[in-house]
């Protein structure tokens, strides 16, 4: 036989006494397929689910804007400067006013101001939902598509006409029948007509700020029934023209907001300015200990899996001493026994990854109606490798202590 | 011709600090064809003298020559060859695999001599008419009586057609009767010009071979021809 030929017979031989030796202990072998199984699953459904919830992240954090910069009372990741920035003074309509005429480079900039209320139309109600204030300009500012109908303009801003966009999935709760436009809605107590339904953006992490779920109204109405003018402080959105301008853009706006404000050179911003660099690095910085935590504790139920698969493949040698003195007197060599308990060792392992393997994808078909999973092709083949590898490692140390027993011995053995 | 040459060997164990001779220095010559019964009490070096004779250990020192090839020096891989494909053991526990039927038992030596499936079955399938199991080539172990059990064995140590037959208390677990049919069974493989080794501490088993060597304290203390050989009549039973 050739050398190729008589390693696949090996092989081949081998397997078969490794089936045979699964199938005569069926209980233990699908107990400890149990715990590989267990392991693969989870660590799939981990690596899902955390790419998952980093899709719905990314996503959402687009909607916001890469070029778009925050003029704001508060910084969003401020360490100890709490204090002082509950000190500064509002940011208000005037600000923006005169911040508006001093900058250059800007694409867009607008005023918003949020409020929650309740949306009403007839016997259907939508509470807690974010209704956002802006003028014309803040459609510049987002990448809002429309299903029907169209943003407020410039007079309607400035009239403080009582016009609303609502996000996709408000439409659908108040208007199932797709019948939105045109018609009186109530926004807490204040009646507003329906002018634009926005195209549903996908789903969010972002909770309260899906923008599925989120209505838009000119600001001038925000101050006239919802918030006092003067003591309010907005955000004042500044999209840079480019993403490459997004740092000159950042500067002229510090300069000509500490203008606005009448800062001398030796005093500090009393504003801050955010963009979502700043929320992408800390999402990373979180999601980073999210993930090694995750995949540490998930890792660790594949570990354990791994000890039980050694510790019954030792039992399995110890049982099977005498049996492998027979084989090894009648002409078995090293290589051989060490194949054999290889073998079945690592089918085991593999058969619960598999399993696991589609378990896991299965559930998080099921675990995507509560939060968004995507299973990752990467973690497919990881999978399989990593169990194949879990029971070549965990299967070795018994297998090599199996092949390397000394016949005379092992026959004695009782 | 010699098919087993024995020059000088001894086996040397370390026992704590203690140096044990189980071999202190013997030199045996076996040629083919012969029946040859080994006896000694327990401790003689009659169980190291048989693992060495099965190439399942080597000597510390000496010389072993097995159809001209020296299995001292060889090494653990070499050995399992030649246990494979020049001895046939024969145990006195019988060491079948429990979980299998008796044709695959009689197949494994085949399997580790790398035959393909379907000359190994033919090949296990006349070895086990041969010792007159044709109807229980199917069964397991825990099917077949103690004398079956021993029959599977020795289609198992026939199969591969080895050199030497080397049973170590062939009839040791078996009533005297059954213990019979079995030494008939080796009368007929010996009368077919095989070679026999026979290890065994009851007189009336050596005496069916035709040479008896006696083992005391690792040494050769008698090695005779036997004069009147008992040679059984009883013919197996096939069922």
């Amino acid at each position: 036989m050739s050398r190729f030929a008589l390693l696949s017979y090996e092989f081949k031989e081998s397997m078969l006494i490794a089936l045979r030796a699964i199938r005569a202990n069926k209980i233990r072998s699908s107990l400890t397929m149990l715990g590989i199984f267990i392991g693969v699953t989870v660590v799939v459904l981990m690596t899902t689910a955390i790419k998952g919830i980093d899709n719905s992240f990314q996503q959402g954090i687009s909607s916001l804007g890469s070029d778009v910069l925050y003029v704001q009372k508060w910084a969003w990741f401020s360490g100890n400067d709490w204090w002082k920035m509950r000190n500064r003074r509002p940011i208000t309509m005037e600000d923006f006013e005169r911040f508006k005429d001093l900058v250059k480079l800007p694409l867009a900039t607008s005023p918003t101001l949020g409020v929650q209320q309740s949306l009403k139309y007839q016997n259907r109600t939508v509470d807690n939902i974010y209704v956002d204030g802006s003028d014309q300009d803040y459609i510049k500012e987002r990448n809002f598509a429309f299903d029907q109908g169209r943003f407020f303009t410039e007079s309607e801003s400035k009239d403080a006409r009582n016009v609303v966009i609502l996000g996709s999935e408000i439409a659908n709760d108040l208007f199932p029948l797709g019948n939105a436009m045109d018609n009186e809605i109530k926004v807490g107590p204040v009646t507003y007509k329906v002018i634009g339904v926005l195209t549903k953006q996908g789903s969010y992490l972002l909770g309260d700020f899906n923008p599925d779920n989120m209505a838009y109204i000119p600001i001038e109405t925000v101050f006239k029934y919802f918030m006092d003018k003067e003591h309010s402080s907005l955000t004042i959105q500044v999209r840079a023209a480019s993403t490459a301008l997004l740092e000159d853009t950042k500067e002229e706006t510090e300069e000509a907001f500490r203008k606005v404000r009448g800062l001398s050179f030796n005093q500090e911003d009393d504003f801050s300015i955010n963009q979502q660099e700043g929320m992408i690095d800390n999402y990373n910085k979180v999601v980073g200990v999210i993930q090694i935590a995750g995949l540490f504790i998930t890792g660790l139920s594949l570990f354990v899996g791994a000890i039980g698969i050694m510790n019954i493949m030792f039992v399995s040698v110890k049982e099977r001493t005498k049996e492998i003195g027979l084989r090894k007197a009648i002409g078995a060599r090293k290589r051989t026994i060490l194949a054999q308990f290889l073998l079945e060792s690592t089918f085991i392992c593999l058969v619960g990854g598999i399993a696991g393997l589609i378990a896991a994808i299965l559930l998080s078909y099921l675990v995507n109606q509560f939060i968004p999973t995507s299973v990752q092709y990467g973690a497919v083949v990881i999978a399989i490798v990593v169990s194949l590898i879990t029971g070549l490692i965990s299967g070795f140390a018994p297998a090599y202590t199996a092949a390397k027993m000394d016949p005379v011995e092992a026959l004695r053995f009782e | 011709m010699n098919i087993i040459n024995i020059e000088h060997i001894s086996k040397v164990y370390q026992v704590g600090t203690e140096q044990v001779h189980a071999i202190a220095d013997i030199s045996l010559k076996i040629n083919k064809n012969e029946y040859v019964a080994i006896m000694g009490p327990s401790g003689s070096g009659k169980s190291t003298l048989m693992n060495m004779l099965g190439c399942l250990d080597t000597p510390s020192s000496g010389k072993y020559e097995f159809n001209g090839a020296n299995v001292s020096q060889m090494s653990d891989n070499e050995l399992a060859k030649i246990r494979n494909k020049e001895i046939g053991f024969v145990f006195q526990t019988f060491n079948l695999l429990a979980r299998s039927d008796a044709i695959h038992n009689v197949e494994l030596p085949l399997i580790y001599a790398g035959v393909p499936a379907a000359e190994r079955r033919e090949r296990a399938e006349q070895a086990l008419i041969d010792v007159g199991l044709k109807d229980r080539m199917h069964h397991k172990p825990n099917e077949l009586s103690g004398g079956q059990r021993q029959r599977v064995a020795v289609a198992r140590a026939i199969v591969t057609k080895p050199s030497i037959i080397l049973a170590d208390e062939p009839t040791g677990n078996l009533d005297s009767k059954t213990g019979e049919e079995i030494m008939i069974l080796f009368n007929i493989i010996y009368e077919k010009g095989n070679t026999i080794i026979l290890v065994t501490h009851e007189e009336y088993i050596a005496e069916h071979a035709a040479r008896i060597i006696r083992i005391k304290d690792g040494l050769i203390e008698a090695d005779v021809p036997v004069v009147n050989r008992y040679i059984p009549k009883m013919r197996v039973e096939v069922n």
